[in-house]
C-alpha cells in the first residue's frame, strides 16, 4: 500500500495538523517508506491469535463509583491559553 | 576525592558518617552543571535554589536522626516527569509555558524517599527518538569522545539522552528516564552507565507525559547497578491512580544486585545474532556469557521465533497510541497556542507550530493504521504479532532465568548521522524493543569499550516483576568487567 498526496492530506486533516504545500511531497515519501517497511508483518501467519493489547494484568481493577477529585477549577484553568470566568475560551464555534 | 565522584550508594554512606553534607554535595552538582551544561546541553532547567533550600532541610533532618532512604542526594528528572510548580516540557514547544499543579507518582516517591531535585532533564520530544536530536531545545552531547577522531560530537543516545549524559558526566548522581522501545537503555549504554526499564506496571504513569500507554516505563539511570536498584525502589509501587499499576510487592532490589549466578540458567536468543552486527559486540556478548559461567551460570540457545517483527509491529502500535495521547495538545487547556480563523483552524495551526517533524510523523503513521480501512491490516494484525512476541519469551522463560543480549547494536554515533531516513534510526532498538511489546524488564550495564575507546553495553531480560534475578545478573556482569574507564567530559577533572 502506498499512500498518494490525498490520503496524507486526509490523514493530516484527521490528525488536526496543518500541513503546507511543500510539506506534503516531503511527508508521504517518509510515510511511504515507513509504511513500506512495516508490510512485512503481512507475511507472519496470525490465524486464532487474540490481539494484545496492553503488557499489564488483562483485568482492569474495579473500584468504588464515587467522586475522589475536583472543585478545583482554578488550578484546572491556571495553564490555559485564554479563558473567560471558569470557562475554556476559544474562537466562536456557533454562529 | 571530588564530591560529584561518589556513587549514589557511596554518597548515602559519606552522608550518613559525616563526612559530607547534603548542601556541600548538591553545591558540587549545581558546579558542575554551571560549568559543563552549556556545552552538554543534558539539564533544560536547573533549580539550584530550591535544590539548596531542599539539601538544607535534609541536612537539618539528618541530625534529628530522621534520614530517609535516599536522604540529601541529588538526582535530576527527565522532563516528561510532571513537577509541581516547575515547567514540564517533553522537549516540546507544545508543551511552552506549562506549569504542573500536580507531582507525578515517582518523582512524589524519590522526594518522600529524601531526594533533592537538580532540575529537568532535555531528552526526545515526546521521548520519540533515539538520539536526543529531536528536542525542541537542541540535542545533548554525548560526554564520551572517539579516541581517533575526538572533535566528533557524539550522540547520548534516546529518548532519556539528557538523562544519561548528566549521569555520566557527574552533573548527578543519577536520574529518572523513561522507556518505551529503548529509552532508557539504548543511551545509558551509548554512555557507558546502567539503566532499567522494569516490568510494566512496577512504576506508575501518573504525571508522566504520555507517549505509548501499553508500552511506556519509568525507571532509574545511574553509575553502577547498585544505585539503579536503591533509585528503583523508591521510584516502584502500586499507585490507584494508574488503572495498569501492578499492586505488587517492592522488594530491597539492591540486595539482590550481590546475589550471584551460581545455578541460573541464563538464555541466549539465536535470533539476536544479527548480519551486520559489529564484530566487536558479538565478542563482547560472547564475553559476558563466559563471565556468567565463570561464575556458575549456565548458558543456553534459544529460540525467540518472533523477533525481527518487533520493530516493525512496535512502529505500528507505538504510533497508534501516539497518535491518540497527543490528540490533547490542542492549544486550549494548556500549552501552545496559534490563533486561528475557527476552532478547527486553531487546533490545526497550534499543532503543526507546536509539533517538531518526528512526533508529526509518528501521529500521522499512527492516525493512518487507526483509520477507517486500515485498523485491521495493520493495528490488529501488530496486536497479535505482540501476543506472539511475548509467547516467545513466555516459552523461553519456562527453560532459562533470564536472558543475555547486546544493549545496542552499535556504539553512540555522530550527531550528523543516521538522521537521513526515519527507518535507520528505529533500527537502534532491534535489541531493546521486544521487553517493552512484552511488558518484561530489561537492564543495561557497561561491559566494554570498542575500538574507538567508546563505551558497548550488554542488556539483561528477565521474568515479568523479577527485577530481582535481572539485578543479580546484571551485578555480576558488573563485577566481571570492572568497567572504570571514563568519559573525556566529565565534572571534576
Amino acid at each position: 500500500m502506498s499512500l498518494d498526496t490525498a490520503t496524507v492530506r486526509r490523514i493530516a486533516a484527521l490528525a488536526r495538523i496543518r500541513l503546507e504545500a511543500a510539506e506534503v511531497e516531503r511527508m508521504q515519501t517518509e510515510l511511504n517508506d515507513i509504511l513500506g517497511w512495516i508490510e512485512q508483518l503481512q507475511a507472519v501467519d496470525t490465524a486464532g491469535v487474540e490481539p494484545m493489547a496492553g503488557a499489564g494484568a488483562v483485568a482492569l481493577r474495579m473500584r468504588e463509583d464515587v467522586v475522589t477529585d475536583g472543585g478545583i477549577a482554578p488550578r484546572v484553568l491556571a495553564n490555559a491559553p485564554d479563558r473567560e470566568g471558569e470557562y475554556f475560551g476559544v474562537p466562536k464555534v456557533v454562529e | 576525592m571530588h564530591p560529584t565522584d561518589f556513587t549514589l550508594a557511596g554518597a548515602a554512606e559519606a552522608l550518613h558518617e559525616g563526612l559530607i553534607s547534603s548542601v556541600e554535595l548538591t553545591q558540587a552538582h549545581l558546579d558542575a552543571i554551571a560549568a559543563l551544561n552549556p556545552r552538554l546541553n543534558a539539564f533544560l532547567a536547573v533549580t539550584a535554589e530550591a535544590a539548596l533550600r531542599e539539601a538544607a532541610a535534609s541536612d537539618a533532618r539528618r541530625k534529628r536522626g530522621e534520614a530517609r532512604p535516599l536522604e540529601g542526594l541529588p538526582i535530576a528528572n527527565k522532563d516528561l516527569f510532571c513537577t509541581e510548580g516547575v515547567a514540564t516540557t517533553a522537549a516540546s514547544r507544545i508543551l511552552a509555558g506549562f506549569i504542573p499543579p500536580y507531582e507525578s507518582t515517582v518523582t512524589a516517591q524519590l522526594r518522600r524517599d529524601g531526594a533533592v531535585f537538580l532540575g529537568k532533564l532535555n531528552c526526545d520530544e515526546f521521548a520519540m527518538g533515539s538520539s536526543n536530536t529531536t528536542s525542541a531545545f537542541g540535542p545533548v552531547e554525548n560526554p564520551w569522545r572517539r579516541g581517533n577522531d575526538p572533535d566528533a560530537r557524539l550522540v547520548p543516545g534516546g529518548s532519556s539522552g539528557g538523562s544519561a549524559a548528566a549521569v555520566a558526566a557527574r552533573l548527578a548522581l543519577g536520574a529518572t528516564a523513561t522507556d518505551t522501545g529503548g529509552s532508557i537503555r539504548q543511551p545509558a549504554a551509548f554512555c557507558g552507565i546502567a539503566g532499567i526499564k522494569p516490568t510494566y506496571g512496577r512504576c506508575s504513569r501518573f504525571g508522566i507525559v504520555a507517549f505509548a500507554s501499553s508500552l511506556d516505563q519509568a525507571g532509574p539511570v545511574a553509575r553502577t547497578v547498585e544505585d539503579c536498584a536503591i533509585l528503583l525502589r523508591s521510584m516502584a509501587g502500586f499507585d490507584p491512580k494508574d488503572s495498569t499499576s501492578a499492586d505488587v510487592a517492592v522488594p530491597d532490589f539492591a540486595r539482590a544486585c550481590a546475589r550471584g549466578v551460581k545455578g541460573l540458567r541464563i538464555g541466549v536468543p539465536k535470533e539476536y545474532r544479527l548480519d551486520g552486527t559489529p564484530a566487536e559486540i558479538a565478542a563482547l556478548w560472547e564475553q559476558g556469557l563466559a563471565w556468567l559461567r565463570a561464575e556458575g551460570a549456565e548458558t543456553v540457545e534459544i529460540s525467540l521465533p518472533h523477533t525481527k517483527y518487533a520493530l516493525p509491529t512496535y512502529y505500528i502500535v507505538a504510533p497508534a497510541a501516539a497518535s491518540s495521547n497527543l490528540a490533547r495538545y490542542d492549544g486550549v487547556r494548556f500549552g501552545h497556542r496559534t490563533n486561528g480563523t475557527d476552532l478547527k483552524d486553531l487546533y490545526e495551526r497550534t499543532r503543526a507550530a507546536g509539533f517538531g517533524a518526528e512526533v508529526k510523523r509518528r501521529i500521522l503513521i499512527g492516525t493512518y493504521v487507526l483509520s477507517a480501512g486500515y485498523y485491521d491490516a495493520y493495528y490488529l494484525k501488530a496486536q497479535k504479532i505482540r501476543a506472539l512476541i511475548k509467547r516467545d519469551f513466555d516459552e523461553a522463560f519456562r527453560n532459562v532465568d533470564a536472558i543475555v543480549t547486546p544493549a545496542t547494536p552499535s556504539a553512540a554515533f555522530g550527531m550528523d548521522e543516521k538522521q537521513d531516513d526515519p527507518v535507520t534510526m528505529y533500527l537502534n532498538d532491534v535489541f531493546t524493543v521486544t521487553a517493552n511489546l512484552a511488558g518484561l524488564p530489561g537492564l543495561a550495564v557497561p561491559a566494554g569499550l570498542d575500538h574507538q575507546g567508546l563505551p558497548l553495553g550488554l542488556q539483561v531480560i528477565g521474568r515479568a516483576f523479577d527485577e530481582e534475578t535481572v539485578f543479580a545478573v546484571g551485578g555480576a556482569i558488573e563485577r566481571a568487567a570492572g568497567f572504570d574507564a571514563l568519559p573525556g567530559l566529565r565534572a571534576g577533572l
